[in-house]
């Protein structure tokens, strides 16, 4: 039980802190959330400049043009990032670790080579067309259809939450190849070009008012066969290869973000007035603030243990959703304290008397994606009782 | 950086885990607190002569060399076991000068403490001594000149307590009471860390053979929920007793007050919150003697006494904030 860094590890993170240290203050302005193709820019350029440095695909293999960095090296460069103020993934969020490892995984050569140096590169943006407006939690029941006709599928139907496709190259897509087969085995996963005729995007707009993500109408899509990963009616078993590479990693920047929020609302609360007081005098509040404190040390201790595991026996087990559940639960109730302590301003999503109200009255509607996002905290409850503690399924 | 355990930690665990299987089997609770002893000899001398007590003195004294890590560890499976005894205070008092290592010691932090109430020392009977923890000193006290009155009905009947309204006069023999509370603190909730794994155990060993309505209790989502945040609390527990016990063995890693008092709230929450939803799986039977969830329950809470209680962990992450 080892928390401490090697040599190697200490160079690592140095170096990288460096490298932030230098470019961040070059960074622009983040643009507004409903600038899809600034963004898209944004974010690219971003990328452009992590491949430029060697950080591009941190944790893919050097093979595939990646960094082949340890999972540990990987926690230090999200943490170093975070800390730093460093963009997002963003758009590049499936390109990087949703559809990039799948291709890396599952691929033809041709395939690799025609997208994998383009996403590191910041060139290709990828969006996700895996779930239907009928077919959430029980993803295996989509039914989005896929019809050969000579050497292409022709594919009707509709997706959603297809993050970012409105800036999109290409699509992972889900479809119903064999609609006779039980539900897992008639699934497979293309590739699908978003200029190709009969796609339709409509934005969703999200509890907190912008459009983080849209619908997608497709009629009559012709995707090439050749575009396909993996078997004919094997695309559930491909999907679910990409999970193995999840290494542990997944919410380092989400919890050493929200210690330092702990920490600006810790001296927020020092210098607001409530009751007549300073809302630190509410011993109630304090103390709230350092259940919350203890609960995030021991996550960030479970993300060092998941992180260890994956670097050690190679998969992080269920450790993501154990973390999961309960990041979600204490990110709510951060939210809640900020909420708390702005009183009436947090009605405001403008700034008000210098107060950081916009921003935590956004996170307050913004936090509660995470308890139904990935796998919502009744499926992980589901997973952990079923896979870890054994406890029979409740539909065979 | 590999947080997992060691292979020798892994082994350790497993060999102590086995040991308290082998002697201390969960049928011994009942008949332990039906003797009304509240403190098994035999199991230890055992775990005396293992070297459990002494596990954190050098090789040259006699002991294992090893660190809080390892003991916390350790101390997981005993209260995975829920071995009685002043477990903490025995290993704590090992690293006095001219210890007799193993000899049961109680440890009562009167600073924590209000003034007038009556105090409250554990295993009165079998400690040799006591240790006080007074602001920033260490006094002992032999139990010798301990008059206790005994409590005649214990909430825990696996913890009996004397009571006493003021302590003889004793000199200090260290000036580290702040180093003990944390080290106290961090063994305690590792008891506790393992008093959450075993709850979890129970009830989800119950939910697989308790049938109602034509089908095992478990596979209710209700039921297996509430087995799910168990789990989740119990192994969010363990990492931060793990992460608090390293970081005391080299505080380069971190801040030791920090990482001891989310260990300790985190633990002491779990040991709770799952004794509670253990006993709730467990229907009717979970509200009677006759199955052993009440006893880790009634443990968990005098542990949750013990070296700072949530509140007083939760003030002192506050002063950190």
């Amino acid at each position: 039980m080892d928390l401490k860094y090697s040599p190697a590890e200490q160079e690592f993170r140095g170096e990288l802190r460096s490298w932030l240290a230098e470019v961040l203050p070059s960074i622009g302005p983040k643009p507004h959330v409903d600038d899809w193709p600034g963004r898209r820019e944004f974010d690219t350029a971003w990328q452009r400049m992590l491949a430029g440095a060697g950080y591009a695909g941190i944790n893919w293999p050097k093979e595939f043009g990646g960094r082949g960095a340890t999972p540990t090296e990987h926690l230090i460069f999200l943490e170093e990032s975070e800390r730093a103020g460093a963009p997002y993934v963003g758009v590049n969020f499936v390109g990087l670790l949703h559809a990039g490892p799948t291709l890396i995984a599952e691929a033809s050569p041709e395939v690799q080579q025609a997208h994998l140096p383009a996403i590191l590169r910041g060139d290709e943006v990828w969006c996700q067309g895996f779930s239907e407006p009928g077919s959430g939690s029980d993803l295996a029941s989509l039914r989005c259809k896929a019809v050969r006709d000579g050497d292409d599928y022709v594919v009707t139907g509709q997706k959603i939450w297809t993050s970012h496709s409105e800036v999109a190259d290409y699509c992972e897509m889900l479809v119903r190849t064999d609609p006779d087969a039980p539900k897992h085995r008639g699934i497979s996963w293309l590739v699908m070009a978003m200029d190709s005729p009969g796609i339709t995007i409509r934005p969703l707009r999200t509890i907190i008012g912008s459009t983080e993500f849209a619908e997608m109408f497709l009629d009559e899509v012709r995707i090439p066969v050749s575009n396909r990963v993996g078997a004919e009616n094997d695309g559930w078993r491909v999907t679910n290869v990409t999970l193995s590479f999840e290494r542990g990693t997944a919410f380092v920047g989400d919890v050493v973000d929200a210690l330092e929020v702990v920490g600006e609302l810790s001296t927020l609360a020092k210098k607001i007035t409530r009751h007549g007081a300073t809302a630190w005098d509410d011993r109630a509040l304090r103390r709230e603030l350092a259940h919350i404190a203890a609960e995030l040390e021991g996550l960030w201790a479970l993300t060092r243990r998941n992180v260890s595991e994956a670097q050690r026996v190679g998969r992080v087990g269920f450790g993501g959703s154990i973390f999961k559940l309960r990041y979600s639960e204490i990110r709510q109730r951060l939210a809640e304290v900020a909420a708390q302590l702005l009183g009436r301003a947090s009605l405001a999503m403008d700034d008000l008397d210098a107060l950081p109200n916009a921003r935590f009255a956004e996170e307050r509607l913004q936090w509660l994606n995470l308890s139904i996002a990935a796998g919502t905290s009744q499926i992980q409850r589901n997973i952990i009782s079923e896979r870890v503690l054994g406890l029979p399924r409740e539909r065979q | 950086m590999d947080f997992l355990p060691t292979e020798v930690q892994e082994a350790l665990r497993a060999g102590v885990r086995e040991i308290c299987g082998d002697a201390f089997p969960r049928a011994r609770l009942g008949e332990l607190a039906a003797s009304g002893a509240g403190f098994d000899p035999a199991l230890w001398t055992t775990l005396r002569e293992l070297g459990v007590f002494g596990l954190r003195l050098p090789e040259s004294e006699g002991g294992l060399g090893l660190g809080l890590g390892d003991a916390a560890l350790v101390y997981e499976e005993l209260g995975r076991a829920l071995v009685p005894g002043p477990l903490v205070g025995t290993l704590l008092a090992a690293g006095l000068p001219g210890a007799d290592v193993g000899a049961p010691v109680s440890v009562l932090d009167v600073s924590a403490e209000e003034p007038g109430r009556t105090l409250l020392v554990e295993h009165p009977d079998v400690i040799t001594s006591l240790i006080v923890l007074d602001g920033e000193d260490v006094r002992r006290v032999d139990a010798s000149a301990l008059a206790t009155t005994p409590i005649t009905i214990l909430t825990d009947p696996l913890t009996p307590l004397g009571a006493i309204s003021t302590l003889p006069a004793s000199s200090p023999v260290d000036a580290r009471a702040a180093t003990w509370r944390l080290e106290g603190a961090v063994l305690t909730a590792a008891l506790e860390a393992g008093i959450a794994a075993a709850t979890v155990e129970l009830a989800v060993q119950y939910a697989k053979e308790r049938e109602q309505f034509g089908r095992t209790i478990g596979s209710f989502q209700a039921v297996k929920h509430m087995c799910a945040d168990m789990h989740v609390r119990a192994q969010i527990a363990s990492v931060a007793v793990h992460a608090a016990a390293v970081t005391l063995d080299d505080p380069s890693i971190g801040d030791p007050v920090r990482a001891v008092a989310s260990a300790k709230m985190l633990a002491d929450e779990a040991a709770n919150l799952n004794a509670k939803t253990s006993i709730q799986v467990h229907g009717g039977m979970g509200f009677t003697w006759e199955v052993v969830v009440h006893y880790y329950l009634k443990r968990g809470w005098v542990h949750q006494t013990q070296f700072g209680d949530i509140d007083t962990h939760a003030d002192a992450m506050a002063a950190l904030l």
